[in-house]
């Protein structure tokens, strides 16, 4: 496609609209090779807000994360966990592979806190993630979150409940996660790119589990017909791997 | 240096006031301030003709011993430049940076570092510097802002200042000879002066001029430090406070530069008129010097802190230092810079949200799901333990499950997917557990943690979410 000049192309933040934006910082491996291959950068952002909304509490939002914070925990950067829901679990994360000395858990009282806090771990360019669970937030403050992300360069996640999902947001990702036959089904709703119509889908039970009572045959089905009806839709063809 | 304020400095430093000030001794004002000066005061004058000029004046009897203890303060501040400082008293501090000047990048640059540092410390000095410690001296009492390195021009710039900067009695004496300068002083002759005004005189001028030594004693530099400052109106604001404060801080940004060191405790002591003093203290991650940090996280205890009645004085004081090494500016990235910033982070959240509500977790060696995870320093080395499949989010507490048919429901029935793992553990210390734990699946397909008690109740609890 002839006309766009040679510098208009090369903006992180003008893209066409058929394709990704290439990203000037380059994203964190998710782990999941279907997930980065729809996601700008090949990642997870870096230095922008990301923002996670789980349809129900516990289907899988922190296992999508995991490779990510292990890759950068071994790089020896800080993981600031703010206002967390539970306590997070130790010997989860170490069976993740997170280092946790660089895990920073960080309490509040108040929302105001969690935001300022949030806010501090973004700009202070200490931390290598951030991931946030704000209870109460608004268009202004994510905005300026979303500026926070900007100057510090980090992976900057924010956890949202799914009533969100139709409020705007400045975050450059947003992701929907739902259950879909017994998969993990990961909607991107808003992307430096072209929209995606359809859900990734990755398996969504943690190994030892699927092992001992539900068999992966079922599973597998539900993606394997999932994906021959995307293709038979004509829509793009679809990358499927279960990572 | 010259502090030609100290008398006035010593009670309250570089905060306006809103009456004149003044400082008297023996009957007569000996420094004002300057509304009090707008009024028409001097000094020399007898107090009470200053009180019928200036009749809401804060008159205080002069405080020898305040000012010393100032101008020590400023000396240990000032050892940041050079090792060799001395004081000659009232009023002069005298600092030996012949040995400092390629550090600091010529004699005007600390100059400018110190008039600035002393601005900030709330001080009104006067800076001088001469090849001679006397010259240097009567430059900067005489109110000359010279900075003279080379000894050939001393002599010609020393014949123009007056005599009062001998601080000599005889000054009318002098001036009754027709000396009106220094320089009318050195063309008289040598032995005629000597005889008339004694030795004592002669011998000043050739320190000044360098043609005999003059060994000044250098002051040592204190194990602790401690600095306090009078507030000229009690204060309750944290904005107000910290103004204050930051005076503080700087002058023991010096003192730390000074000794090649760091704190990493600070308290801070606010004095009231009746309450007993208010204390805050300032815990550091990692040993820090800069003022500026301190006074950001000062400023965030300031603001959580509730005061029980107004504020008259502050005052710092810091037990311990420790050593602290200069970083060197990288040459390619500040990578490394910023990566060594997270204690600075810590410190910042922690005064505002406490010390508790930041931390990191460890593993612990017990088979008790709530003990095998605990709360430690951000940062600290990590035992690595195997422990079976765990959920990333324990609950603080075990929440409580409804049983239907023999079945555990959380949003609906639970369907077990794996287990039972059995937990039975700690009779030692009176809180033993005997539990059944297994993976449950939500009917929204969440993973759950569940367990069952081991007791003839057998009651089910949720304690875990896998996500």
């Amino acid at each position: 496609m002839p006309g766009l000049p040679l510098e208009l192309d090369q903006h992180p933040g003008i893209w066409r609209g058929g394709e990704l934006a290439r990203s000037a910082c380059p994203g964190i491996a998710s782990g999941f090779a279907a997930l980065d291959a729809e996601l700008p950068g090949g990642g997870w952002p870096c230095g922008a807000l990301t923002e996670i909304l789980p349809q129900h509490e516990g289907i899988g939002e922190l296992r999508i994360l995991g490779p990510a914070l292990a890759r950068l925990a071994s790089r020896g950067k800080f993981i600031a966990w703010i206002a967390p829901p539970y306590l997070p679990y130790a010997p989860a994360l170490a069976a993740a592979g997170i280092a946790l000395e660089r895990i920073v858990i960080v309490k509040t009282a108040r929302d105001g806190d969690s935001l300022w806090a949030a806010e501090q771990a973004l700009r202070s360019a200490a931390c290598g993630g951030v991931l946030a669970w704000p209870r109460d937030i608004r268009y202004p403050q994510l905005r300026r979150l979303q500026l926070a992300a900007e100057d510090g360069r980090c992976l900057a996640v924010l956890f949202r409940p799914t009533g969100a999902v139709h409020e705007p947001s400045p975050a450059v990702l947003r992701i929907a996660l739902a259950t879909s036959a017994g998969g993990l089904a990961l909607s991107i709703l808003k992307r430096r790119g072209a929209p995606l119509s359809r859900p990734i889908l990755l398996p969504a039970v943690p190994p030892a589990a699927a092992n001992s009572n539900t068999s992966p045959g079922p599973d597998l089905h539900a993606v394997d017909s999932l994906a021959s009806v995307a293709t038979a839709a004509g829509s793009v063809p679809a990358r499927f791997a279960l990572a | 240096m010259h502090l030609s304020q100290l008398p006035l400095e010593a009670f309250q430093r570089g905060l306006p006031s809103p009456e004149p000030r003044a400082v008297a001794e023996r009957q007569r004002i000996l420094a004002c301030d300057g509304k009090a000066a707008a009024r028409g005061l001097r000094t020399g004058m007898p107090v009470t003709a200053a009180l019928a000029l200036a009749p809401g004046l804060r008159l205080r009897e002069r405080d020898a011993a305040a000012e010393t203890e100032a101008l020590l303060g400023i000396a240990a501040w000032a050892m940041q430049c050079t090792p060799n400082v001395a004081l000659d008293f009232p009023d002069l501090v005298l600092l030996e940076v012949s040995g400092s000047l390629k550090l600091f990048g010529g004699l005007g640059e600390i100059a400018a570092r110190l008039r600035q540092g002393l601005d900030a410390m709330g001080y009104s000095a006067r800076l001088a510097a001469a090849p001679t410690p006397r010259a240097a001296a009567w430059f900067a009492r005489a109110g000359k802002p010279r900075l003279i390195a080379d000894a050939g021009l001393l002599e010609s710039e020393l014949s123009t200042l007056p005599l009062s900067v001998l601080q000599n009695a005889d000054e009318e004496a002098l001036a009754s000879v027709g000396a009106g300068s220094i320089g009318d002083l050195l063309a008289l002759p040598r032995d005629g002066l000597a005889r008339r005004f004694g030795q004592g005189l002669l011998d000043s001028l050739d320190q000044a001029l360098g043609r005999l030594p003059d060994p000044r004693g250098f002051c040592v530099l204190p194990e602790k430090f401690c600095a306090a400052i009078e507030l000229p109106a009690e204060a309750t604001q944290a904005e107000a406070l910290l103004f204050a404060a930051r005076r503080l801080l700087v002058q023991l940004e010096g003192f730390l530069a000074a000794r090649a060191a760091g704190a990493r405790r600070l308290s801070l002591s606010l004095t009231h008129r009746a309450a007993p003093a208010t204390r805050i203290e300032l815990g550091m991650v990692a040993a820090c010097r800069e003022a500026a940090h301190f006074a950001l996280l000062l400023r965030e205890q300031l603001q959580q802190t509730v005061l029980p009645e107004a504020v008259r004085a502050l005052s710092l004081e810091v037990q311990a230092i420790e050593p602290l090494e200069h970083s060197n500016q990288n040459l390619f990235s500040d990578a490394l810079h910023e990566e060594g910033n997270w204690p600075r982070l810590i410190e910042r959240l922690r005064s505002r949200l406490g010390a508790a509500a930041v931390h990191g977790l460890a593993l612990c060696a017990d088979h008790r799901p709530e003990r095998a995870c605990t709360a430690t320093e951000p940062g600290a080395k990590q035992l690595a333990l195997d422990f079976d499949l765990r959920p990333f989010w324990l609950l603080e507490r075990p929440q409580a499950l409804e049983e239907t048919e023999a079945v555990p429901c959380h949003h609906g029935p639970l369907k077990l997917l794996a287990g039972p793992e059995r937990i039975e553990s700690g009779w030692w210390d009176g809180t033993d557990v005997a539990r059944d734990y297994f993976i449950a699946r939500t009917t929204e397909a969440a993973l759950l943690w569940v367990y069952r008690e081991r007791s003839p109740a057998g009651a089910w609890y949720l304690h875990g979410i896998f996500s």
